[in-house]
């Protein structure tokens, strides 16, 4: 079946502007702009508590901005209108357990004026043969893809996927990767957060870089890749944070206790760098760096460039 | 029946403000049904636990306290009564906790459900639970209990209890919204038994203490217990059944207004 989607016109499928979202004195979200255009993949991507579910939450009205203004398809996105071309795969950390996978997509699908027929549900997730087990009995794999199959019984025009593959295992991630980017997801539009760069980069059209509330980059995978710092070299040296930073190929560097953190997607160039200036260099580690160190790298002192 | 086959040849047909909320409605209720069919520790205290005690103290007792009272024909009205009011209780209370807590019920918010369709299909479920353990005891009743009731009477009973879910379904509601998910099935006994045993609801409200007594009028069960014993003429006769209906009411009217007090601070909280 080709999926040829009506797309009224130009205008976004959902849109945040200037959207702030206040808990107490928690900001959550800081006056951010975004949009969800037709056709295309979206990936929000943040640390965790960058502010991904809260817009998420916001663009599917399931709560007030304390600012700014929420569109979904150029409406109240509490308006039922809207609603039914929008499904949602949220953080639910359990599903009656008592109902059948079928029982489940039969409800869920009573609620839209046009539902997908249920066996092209299970097929698009990856459900078929399961469709009379009790949801208590699925794996952890096999639970997100009855999430991810309530979010399609709809035959939705705009799929929200809030942490998808969050809690499964490397495997299992992929294979749902592979249902997202199968006829479920196509011609559909879709946002999804996460806060694996590599996810993102395997499913999305466009990222959208957001940290503490804030959007601090925007691009495409390839774009985003090249200005995410990939290593982290600590080390105990007797150079300034200004000489460290300035050394070829590393983008940023910070004091941590004694030690200084260096960060670099070329940790051999600079590790040499490093040496070369400080023979009496010690301790030196090289691993990984996480999501939350990439972005500081990132909302560091090279912000203006990378944010431009 | 007619209706129900051009159903699905007219549902393409229609917007989506004409989706059939009746159909919406009906499929809700029978998975609440299902979902709480499968679970056994729902069922049994639910539809046993009257019954057992309806064995224990109602037959097994039955030519035991030297009284005017029949027993197995006064705790056929308050077992029921209690059953019922605890199926209401634990169905929505506990129900409502566990999804808030787990979730899903944001998930089904953003979809385009009508907004009271789950708590319509929980009350539907609790009324069905309480009118499936109210016939059992009346089986029982008739058969070990030797209870002879013109049927009028067993109709009216029935009814009294049936209906009688209402506000202990509205007070659920207001638990759900309130008590957390481990919580909610500890508070709801820490209420639900004494507030039985002082309403009269396992031993006869006339052989209790005057302290007893006292406060009985103060509970909603023991206004609910009174109300199914005037249908068999085993009310205690110190309340009309225009004020029990008032103070049933009432309390309906209370505990919704916290649990839309309690939704509004869930929503706060959560998503406000």
């Amino acid at each position: 079946m080709t999926m040829q989607r009506q797309i009224d016109d130009d205008r976004p499928l959902a849109e945040l502007r200037g959207a702030v979202k206040k808990y107490g004195a928690v900001t959550a979200l800081a006056g951010v702009d975004f949009a969800v255009q037709p056709g295309e993949v979206v990936a929000l991507l943040g640390p965790n508590g960058a502010g991904k579910t809260t817009a998420v939450q916001l663009l599917l009205g399931l709560m007030r901005p304390s600012g700014g203004e929420v569109r979904l398809f150029g409406q109240d996105p509490r308006a039922t209108a809207s609603r039914v071309r929008v499904g949602a795969m949220l953080q639910v950390s359990k599903v009656p357990e008592t109902l059948k996978v079928s029982e489940h997509v039969h409800l869920i699908s009573s609620y839209y004026p046009h539902p997908l027929p249920a066996g092209e549900v299970m097929a698009a997730a990856g459900l078929l043969g399961l469709e009379n087990r009790l949801f208590g009995k699925l794996s952890g794999g096999q639970r997100q893809r009855v999430l991810f199959a309530l979010a399609l019984c709809g035959d939705p025009d705009l799929l929200f996927l809030d942490e998808p593959t969050v809690g499964l295992d490397v495997e299992a991630r992929r294979a749902f990767w592979s249902v997202i980017e199968g006829k479920a997801a196509e011609g559909r539009s879709v946002l999804l957060t996460t806060h694996y760069l590599e996810e993102a980069d395997a499913l999305a059209d466009r990222i959208v870089l957001i940290s503490h509330g804030r959007i601090v980059a925007e691009g495409t995978p390839a774009e985003i890749k090249a200005r995410v710092v990939g290593r982290k070299i600590r080390c105990r040296t007797a150079l300034t944070l200004a000489e460290a930073s300035a050394l070829p190929g590393v983008r940023a560097a910070r004091r941590e206790g004694e030690l200084t953190e260096v960060f670099t997607n070329d940790a051999d160039r600079a590790v040499r760098e490093l040496l070369t200036r400080d023979p009496a260099l010690s301790g030196l580690e090289v691993e990984g760096a996480d999501l939350e160190e990439a972005f500081l790298a990132l909302t560091g002192a090279d912000s203006e460039e990378v944010a431009a | 029946m007619s209706t129900t086959t051009t159903a699905p040849t007219t549902m393409a047909a229609i917007p989506p403000s004409q989706r059939n909320i009746a159909r919406i409605l009906a499929l809700e209720a029978r998975y609440e049904f299902l979902k709480l069919l499968r679970m056994p520790a729902y069922v049994i205290p639910t539809l046993a636990f009257p019954l057992v005690f309806y064995l224990l103290f109602g037959v097994a007792l039955k030519q035991g306290p030297a009284s005017t009272l029949h027993f197995p024909t006064y705790l056929i009205a308050t077992y029921g009564a209690f059953g019922v009011m605890n199926a209401a209780l634990f169905g929505l209370g506990v129900g409502l906790a566990v999804e808030r807590g787990q979730g899903w019920l944001l998930f089904k918010r953003a979809t385009p459900m009508p907004p009271l369709a789950p708590y319509l299909g929980k009350l539907a479920m609790c009324l069905l639970f309480g009118a499936i353990m109210v016939g059992w005891l009346f089986t029982l009743g008739a058969t070990a209990g030797g209870v002879r009731l013109p049927l009028a009477t067993w109709l009216s009973l029935a009814g009294v209890q049936i209906v009688g879910a209402v506000p202990f379904a509205a007070f659920g509601l207001a638990i759900g919204y309130w008590a957390g998910p481990n919580s909610a099935p500890a508070i709801i006994n820490l209420i639900s038994l004494p507030a039985a045993f002082g309403s009269g609801m396992w031993i006869p409200i006339q052989m209790m203490p005057g302290v007893v007594r006292k406060i009985a009028p103060f509970l909603p069960s023991y206004h609910f217990a009174q109300l199914a014993l005037k249908t068999i003429g085993m009310d205690d006769r110190s309340q009309t059944v225009g004020r029990g209906v008032v103070v049933l009411a009432v309390f309906t009217l209370v505990s919704l207004a916290a649990a839309w007090i309690g939704w509004r601070r869930d929503e706060g909280k959560t998503f406000g």
